[in-house]
């Protein structure tokens, strides 16, 4: 089947796909973005989270044909030209990043919780982000770059909110 | 508008290896940690050595979604691998038939063990795997056969219509069982693979105080989040070069040369990104499989596992199971310790003779134990095989010492911390094995500082912070806190008297007017960031800001393991090394061309300094004549093997320690866990990156939590009954509490720059202290972990 889907503001078109797959690999192996991650396609770990229409959703668990005509965002549209997303560079800035597996998802998870709520506590950041599994930080720094993103975000462009 | 067709992303114009759509060509993208961006080179007046928290070389290209995983390599018409894997744990195979599979439309290959050109056995210690099965399976998931299509789904389709008739046997399940006179053989040699045997000072002592205690450790898993993944591309010539998310490449390299029975020059491999790997990629996966798939086809071929083939995939943490025996003098001082573990190596060895060697030489723990009797039996069964993950021996014997010494510190009415600071190890103590600590070793330093942090309040009414959180299980009632302390260690680098070495090249040269030094060492980057490592070496020692990191392959010599937390000490004293020799060039010049005697030369900041005198040039002026390299390779001080009777010898190059506190809050009526604080105190030598120190403390602390209370890979029959992040269960964001973290930096006098190694210790005695901290809430004796709710909650 055919499946045309709006990724990252750009109308991207697969042919032939087969029925079983998901989101996730017609993202990865037929539309060129591999960003979005592999780690358990079964929906356990987040690390394939992509916003669908607005929504975060594991995008191992929809159905390439459920997103046929659907708007897609994906970490590698987080970035405005070249500047990076304050999620992206407080990620890096507080060393949120290590084998960096978990981090596109993360990146999604938390640029969607920011955008709900721009100082979120530190029990709501956990609940917010108990959906995507990170193997090698131990979360805290993860928790720290959320913070610096809220911060930088809240002092507005220009501000570092550090 | 973007149109991609079947195969989107090809780019015919480029030649080689190419990424999927809209990216360049994989080749220069799999130098994930090459060129640095601008945002991670070190702005003015930043030195960005050793000793500053610069930021990953990898960072942008990881939060950008470009970081090239060894499962995102894609290539012009490439195909997929998949493999056929035993349903059993014990089976003669009678034949194999792969007609039907082969008449798939879409499959390319189709490939069985007649079709392993070199030697069909692999093996990092001993070469006793097959690379497919040929007769015989001994575990659950030993891969049979392979094939090749055009699209994974057809590939497993045809997979599934391969026939293999088995005549199932019964497995060997228990390790203790198998060394029975009368089990049943399931390698040539018996089903013993080490026994290690200490024996240190009075043969049978005697103590005013002695406790008992049997301990069991369930199998744990990696669980690297990126899975197992290639590609293999064949030269044309009956070579191959292989992209692989590994850890070891030369070692890696030297096995597949075996079996594909080719020499090294015709088989090229090349690190692709590494999506975590905590001791799990050290052994072979896809590797031999993804490069005779491709040789046999001529076309590239690609292999990524699923999560549950990654359960098969890999070597996981040894089970074991440790009958310990303490004595001590009233006054609290230790006079003996016995034991007898026994791991579980699974069907094939992989490292279990390493691992023993190390639950066995650190059984007494970071303690000064006169009299020691320790015998540590390594076992083949028909379970899946185990070998090398993050502590490594050292994670299950401490939840066991850890155990009795709060048990010893009981009977000798002794508070549990001061116990374990009386008899604790310090510099100049003998260990087990008659080895003197020739470097810092300041364990009761570390338990006094974690015993001195702040305790976390008590009593919050956000249900998110009690055990079982948004479960609603409980609004407080049942609710018990506790706090326990454990302290660790765990050699650093290769033991033994192996031959542990590094390889670095170093060049310095002119780049636009400028100078760059490039660094090249095929040391595996698997996340912990080393490649950062190796940038602030370079600049901290040649003086220049702007370090090209090459990708990771085998066209430089061997980096050893990244594994051992030995990669800082060993390729970091090389880069160093290669840094020394490129400097000493360079000066040299600047002498030749000296018109006066210069004392104290050296390089910083781009200038070349010398004491007095002011600076006496810009580097790049003596760069003109060319670029300067070098390659160096570079091994720490030698250790020896221990004697085979006694175990006594200077087995380890260097010992790291490090110290916790967990406080838990447990619910007594359900038996749930939450762990609220766990706390922290590790010495590291010298924290070359402080942020990223801290960052492996706080990752390696979380996978100790892991174990001591979830993790555990389910192995009935000797089939593994939960395969999936579903059933497997790692620690989340509500699992993990905030951790404090304290580091101390006593430079060992034998390393590089002072430092320890830092990664494993922390994974070593967070375990037992929060299992120390769940006993001192529940007064359950706990003697398994993980721990499970039954264990709390059910009959004592």
């Amino acid at each position: 089947m055919r499946i045309t889907a709006t990724v990252n503001g750009t109308t991207h078109q697969a042919d032939d796909v087969w029925p079983g797959e998901s989101l996730l690999f017609v993202l990865r192996e037929r539309m060129g973005l591999p960003g979005s991650k592999n780690a358990c396609e079964q929906g356990e770990c987040g690390s394939c989270t992509v916003y669908l229409d607005g929504v975060p959703v594991c995008a191992c668990l929809v159905a390439a044909g459920q997103a046929d005509g659907r708007q897609i965002v994906t970490v590698e549209g987080l970035a405005a030209g070249g500047a990076l997303h304050p999620v992206q560079q407080a990620f890096i800035d507080a060393g949120a990043v290590q084998c960096g597996f978990c981090t596109p998802g993360l990146l999604v998870a938390a640029h969607d919780l920011l955008a709900r709520d721009p100082s979120p506590s530190e029990a709501d950041v956990r609940e917010a982000l108990a959906g995507n599994l990170c193997r090698c930080t131990g979360y805290e720094k993860i928790l720290d770059a959320v913070r610096l993103a809220a911060a930088r975000l809240a002092a507005g462009p220009g501000g570092d909110g550090a | 508008m973007t149109t991609s067709g079947r195969e989107p992303g090809r780019e015919p114009g480029q030649s080689g290896l190419l990424a999927p759509a809209g990216r360049a060509p994989s080749r220069p993208r799999r130098a994930p940690d090459g060129v640095p961006a601008e945002a991670d080179r070190p702005g003015a007046g930043e030195t960005a050595g050793i000793g500053t928290s610069v930021r990953r070389p990898d960072g942008r290209l990881k939060v950008t979604g470009e970081f090239a995983y060894g499962s995102d390599l894609w290539m012009d018409g490439m195909l997929w691998g998949v493999t056929l894997r035993s349903p059993h744990p014990h089976a003669r195979i009678r034949s194999v038939q792969i007609g039907e599979a082969l008449a798939t439309t879409g499959v390319h290959a189709v490939l069985t063990s007649a079709d392993v050109p070199g030697q069909n056995a692999y093996g990092l210690e001993h070469a006793d795997q097959p690379v497919l099965a040929a007769d015989l399976v001994r575990y659950a998931g030993e891969p049979v056969a392979l094939v090749a299509a055009d699209h994974p789904e057809t590939a497993r389709l045809a997979a599934s219509r391969i026939m293999v008739d088995y005549e199932v046997l019964p497995p060997v399940t228990d390790p203790v069982a198998a060394l029975a006179p009368d089990a049943p053989a399931l390698h040539p040699g018996g089903n013993l693979v080490r026994h290690l045997k200490i024996r240190k000072g009075d043969p049978e002592p005697t103590a005013d105080v002695v406790v008992a205690g049997s301990y069991q450790i369930g199998m744990q898993d990696q669980a690297f989040l990126g899975p197992e993944a290639g590609l293999a591309v064949p030269d044309g010539a009956g070579g191959v070069e292989l992209f692989v998310s590994t850890q070891w490449l030369h070692v890696d390299q030297r096995q597949i040369c075996a079996a594909l029975g080719l020499p090294a020059e015709r088989v090229r491999l090349v690190l692709a990104g590494v999506g975590g790997a905590f001791g799990g990629r050290e052994d072979l996966s896809m590797h031999v499989h993804a490069c005779l798939l491709a040789l046999h086809t001529g076309k590239p071929v690609k292999m990524v596992y699923s999560r549950e083939e990654s359960f098969f995939g890999h070597v996981h943490r040894h089970p074991v199971w440790i009958d310990y025996e303490h004595g001590a003098s009233s006054d609290g001082t230790l006079v003996y310790v016995t034991a007898t573990m026994h791991l579980d190596g699974g069907a094939y060895a992989s490292s279990t003779p390493a691992v023993v060697g190390n639950a066995g030489t650190m059984g007494a723990g970071p303690y000064v134990v006169p009299n020691v009797r320790i015998d540590a039996y390594g076992v083949y069964t028909n379970n899946p095989p185990c070998g090398a993950m993050r502590g490594f021996g050292s994670v299950q014997a401490a939840f066991g010492y850890e155990a009795q010494m709060d048990k010893l510190a009981a009977a000798l009415g002794m508070d549990p911390v001061e116990f374990r600071c009386k008899n604790a190890m310090r510099m100049g103590s003998e260990g087990p094995t008659g080895q003197v600590l020739d470097s810092p070793a300041p364990v009761a330093e570390l338990l006094r500082r974690v015993q001195r942090m702040p305790l976390p309040e008590s009593g919050s009414a956000d249900l998110r912070s009690l055990p079982g959180g948004v479960g609603n299980t409980t609004h407080g009632e049942g609710i018990v806190r506790g706090i326990g302390y454990a302290v660790g260690y765990k050699n650093v680098g290769f033991s033994e008297g192996f031959d542990d070495y590094s390889t670095a090249r170093v060049r310095l040269e002119l780049t636009g007017g400028e100078p760059v030094v490039t660094v090249h060492t095929a040391a595996a980057e698997v996340g912990q960031g080393l490649v950062t490592i190796e940038q602030q070496i370079c600049r901290t020692e040649l003086g220049v800001g702007t370090v090209v990191v090459v990708p990771k392959d085998t066209s430089v010599g061997s980096a050893g393991s990244t594994s051992a937390s030995r990669q800082t000490y060993v390729t970091g004293g090389a880069v160093k090394a290669a840094c020394e020799a490129v400097r000493e060039r360079l000066l040299a010049r600047v002498r030749e061309r000296g018109e006066r005697e210069l004392a104290g030369l050296r390089l910083a900041d781009g200038l070349v300094l010398a004491d007095g005198a002011g600076p006496v040039g810009a580097i790049g002026e003596f760069l003109d004549a060319g670029p300067i390299e070098e390659t160096v390779q570079w091994r720490h001080r030698p250790t020896q093997p221990i004697d085979p009777e006694t175990g006594q010898g200077f087995a380890h190059v260097q010992y790291a320690f490090a110290a916790h506190r967990a406080v838990v809050d447990v619910d007594t009526e359900l038996g749930l866990v939450k762990v609220v604080a766990l706390d922290c105190a590790q010495d590291v030598g010298r924290a070359l990156n402080p942020q990223a120190v801290v960052g492996q403390i706080q990752g390696g602390s979380a996978q100790g939590l892991g174990l001591a209370v979830m993790e555990e890979i389910q192995v009935r029959d000797g089939l593994i009954a939960n395969p999936s992040f579903t059933d497997y269960l790692i620690p989340t964001i509500l699992d993990v509490p905030p951790m404090r973290i304290d580091v101390l930096e006593y430079p060992d006098p034998h390393a590089p720059y002072g430092v320890r190694g830092v990664g494993e210790p922390p994974t070593i005695s967070s375990g037992p202290a929060v299992v120390a901290a769940i006993r001192a809430a529940t007064g359950r004796d706990l003697a398994r972990v993980p721990v499970r709710p039954e264990h709390i909650a059910g009959p004592a």
